[in-house]
């Protein structure tokens, strides 16, 4: 184990995961230990906010193992999210009990208004927290499983890959669309009171929402950085750059890009169920191909293939949007972001962090250099001295 | 009893009554070949004769419509996958230099070491020093010790070719599919190149495929030369070059 974290934390991991403690840990101290009034507080919409991004941050490591390190752009990610979303959402719809409009103990507000005769059988057990955590992460993996084995299997790589993971999340869309189907339809899952019999609503709760939210950060990103170094990550790129060289080479091809989206699946459903109570509802809107789609130029505009940089460009972008969508610019967003796309495929195709690296690393290998020369040169000087 | 016995053929590979078919053409028209161990050949063949799609077939790469294709006298290759065949000693150098351009010369080797190929084994990994040991020889052998720590992806083409002979060694195969090594190569690189396959041959089985006649002159090994899909002659450099029927070929009579 030391020596996988040896081996994960370089400098810029280390500064990464440090910012995103730091703000993990003062942001909610902020929000619930200064007075308003000393304008050093973070207000609670705000820790909201900033939670709804860490959430993204997650969901866009997520896409980075699998395409920037694997090659397999999904752009269907978000069911995944949605999925863990979903799930997180069913437990504080049963967390909600007899408080609802109708006042229904076991079945939620939309089941009574649609005449549903009993709870549907996949809504049993998420009354439990932990069912509910363990469907979190099951849900999306298994889907991503199953759908992998398939796809993989029989070797569908590159845009017939992502259209087909387009085409999983717009079935979703409409499944999830239809009142029948048992989880809300159209309006989804919302109302939600408490969670873990704590208030959905209070600032304690968001503040420790936030925190937890950052955690998972950390703790996606300390995973992604173990899978990245380790000998599997080397394969990884193998089958992002050459994938028959790979095979030729004696490795399963598929098991690999299996492990990887699988795991990935996994972290976009813990981003899903982080993001639910905090901007308190989820519906099938979050299948839409379009969330898919900005979630996959986060990673690009940050840079593909670094980690820190797609968690970076999840919020950057997502800030962008949150600016530019309140003020008089909001009709032109997508157009914007369009632009914004273009822009970083032409100028920046690494990405903000891919760019800043290839500019970065060769000064710091040539100060390096520089450093040997010159320690070189005093040992010259020096020498002489010692023969004495 | 010798387990010897169990074998169908004392040759390394062995392909008999080959049928591949793309779309109706067939690329691959009763194909017998057969190569003792530690034996080195080289094929040639105009183009479309059907050396590449030879070697997929070898590779499991494509699945033959009919016909034996054993390696080591006992497994049948046509029942398995790349990844699979690969493991079981069979390596190959393709046509263009592939090679794994955004990562170091030395993971390229590590990557291509015959160790536990699952995805347990690579995730959980930790260099050992036979590991490391085999690297270095082979980084001696194709003269890149050096440049070790650069990226693939900066190697001359000649380099990246060797690079890739070297990927061969560390898979340390029983046999080895060379598909034209010399292509883009300075007559120095060339000889070179044939020195160094003579070398490997010392201890492993080797195809190769290749254009150059200077260059297969230089192997000295038998010749097989392809044509549409089946065995046109075989022989020694001299006698398959003044076979009457290969000028034909060659010349497009």
């Amino acid at each position: 184990m030391p020596h996988v974290l040896t081996r994960s934390l370089d400098r810029s991991a280390t500064v990464f995961l440090g910012v995103v403690a730091a703000a993990g840990v003062l942001i909610p101290l902020s929000n619930l230990l200064l007075p308003a009034a000393s304008g050093l507080q973070v207000p609670t919409y705000l820790v909201a906010l900033f939670g709804k991004y860490v959430c993204y941050a997650i969901l866009a490591l997520a896409i980075d193992l699998i395409w920037g390190y694997c090659g397999i752009l999904s752009l269907g990610h978000g069911a995944f999210f949605a999925l863990g979303g979903y799930a997180m959402g069913m437990y504080l719809m049963r967390q909600v009990g007899s408080r609802g409009v109708y006042g229904n103990p076991i079945l939620p507000d939309f089941m009574v208004f649609l005449n549903y005769p009993g709870l549907p059988w996949y809504w049993y057990g998420f009354d439990m927290f932990w069912f509910a955590a363990l469907m979190v992460l099951v849900v999306p993996g298994l889907l991503a499983f199953c759908f992998g084995w398939l796809a993989f299997r029989s070797r569908v790589t590159g845009v017939y890959l992502s259209i087909i993971t387009q085409a999983m999340t717009y079935a979703f869309l409409l499944a999830f669309f239809r009142n029948d189907f048992g989880f809300g339809g159209n309006n989804g899952l919302t109302d939600f009171k408490d969670i873990l019999g704590f208030s959905v609503q209070a600032d304690g709760t968001r503040a420790a929402l936030f925190a937890l939210s950052c955690l998972a950060l950390i703790i996606g990103f300390l995973i992604c950085r173990a899978v990245v170094t380790s000998k599997l990550g080397k394969v990884l790129i193998a089958v992002r750059d050459a994938e028959s060289r790979t095979r030729f080479l004696g490795y399963r091809v598929e098991s690999y890009k299996l492990f990887v989206f699988t795991l990935s699946a996994c972290m976009a459903g813990v981003a899903g169920a982080l993001y639910v109570p905090q901007v308190g509802i989820i519906n099938p809107g979050e299948f839409a191909p379009g969330n898919s789609i900005e979630a996959v130029i986060w990673v690009a505009v940050g840079g593909r293939g670094t980690l820190i940089g797609a968690a970076l460009g999840a919020v950057v972008v997502n800030y962008a949007k949150t600016v530019f969508t309140s003020g008089p610019l909001a009709p032109y967003w997508l157009f914007m972001l369009g632009a914004l796309f273009i822009l970083v495929t032409l100028l920046l195709p690494k990405g903000i962090v891919g760019t800043f690296n290839a500019w970065w690393e060769p000064w710091k290998a040539q100060r390096i250099t520089e450093n040997a020369v010159s320690a070189a040169r005093e040992d010259g000087i020096s020498e002489p001295k010692m023969a004495e | 009893m010798n387990v010897m016995d169990t074998r169908a053929t004392s040759a390394l590979l062995y392909l008999d009554g080959v049928h591949v078919s793309f779309d109706g053409f067939h690329a691959i028209n009763n194909l017998s070949l057969t190569l003792a161990p530690g034996e080195m050949r080289a094929i040639i063949g105009p183009n479309g004769a059907g050396k590449t799609t030879m070697m997929d077939i070898i590779t499991g790469k494509t699945k033959p419509d009919e016909g034996e294709v054993l390696f080591d006298g006992i497994t049948d290759l046509t029942r398995l996958d790349e990844a699979r065949i690969a493991e079981l000693g069979i390596g190959r150098k393709f046509q263009k230099p592939t090679v794994f351009e955004s990562q170091t010369i030395e993971d390229n080797l590590l990557l291509a070491l015959n160790v536990d190929h699952s995805v347990k084994g690579t995730l959980f990994w930790r260099e050992t020093r036979a590991e490391t040991e085999r690297i270095e020889h082979v980084l001696e052998t194709i003269r890149l010790t050096e440049a070790r720590n650069r990226l693939a992806g900066s190697l001359s083409h000649g380099q990246k070719q060797w690079l890739e002979i070297g990927m061969l060694l560390a898979q340390d195969p029983k046999l080895l599919l060379v598909d034209e090594p010399v292509a883009g190569m300075t007559d120095v690189e060339t000889h070179q190149t044939a020195e160094l396959l003579k070398q490997i041959n010392k201890d492993k089985t080797v195809m190769v495929v290749e254009h150059d006649m200077t260059f297969v002159r230089e192997l000295g090994v038998k010749v097989t030369c392809l044509h549409e899909g089946s065995v046109l002659a075989e022989g020694t450099i001299d006698q398959v070059s003044s076979n009457e029927r290969v000028i034909e070929v060659y010349l497009g009579r």
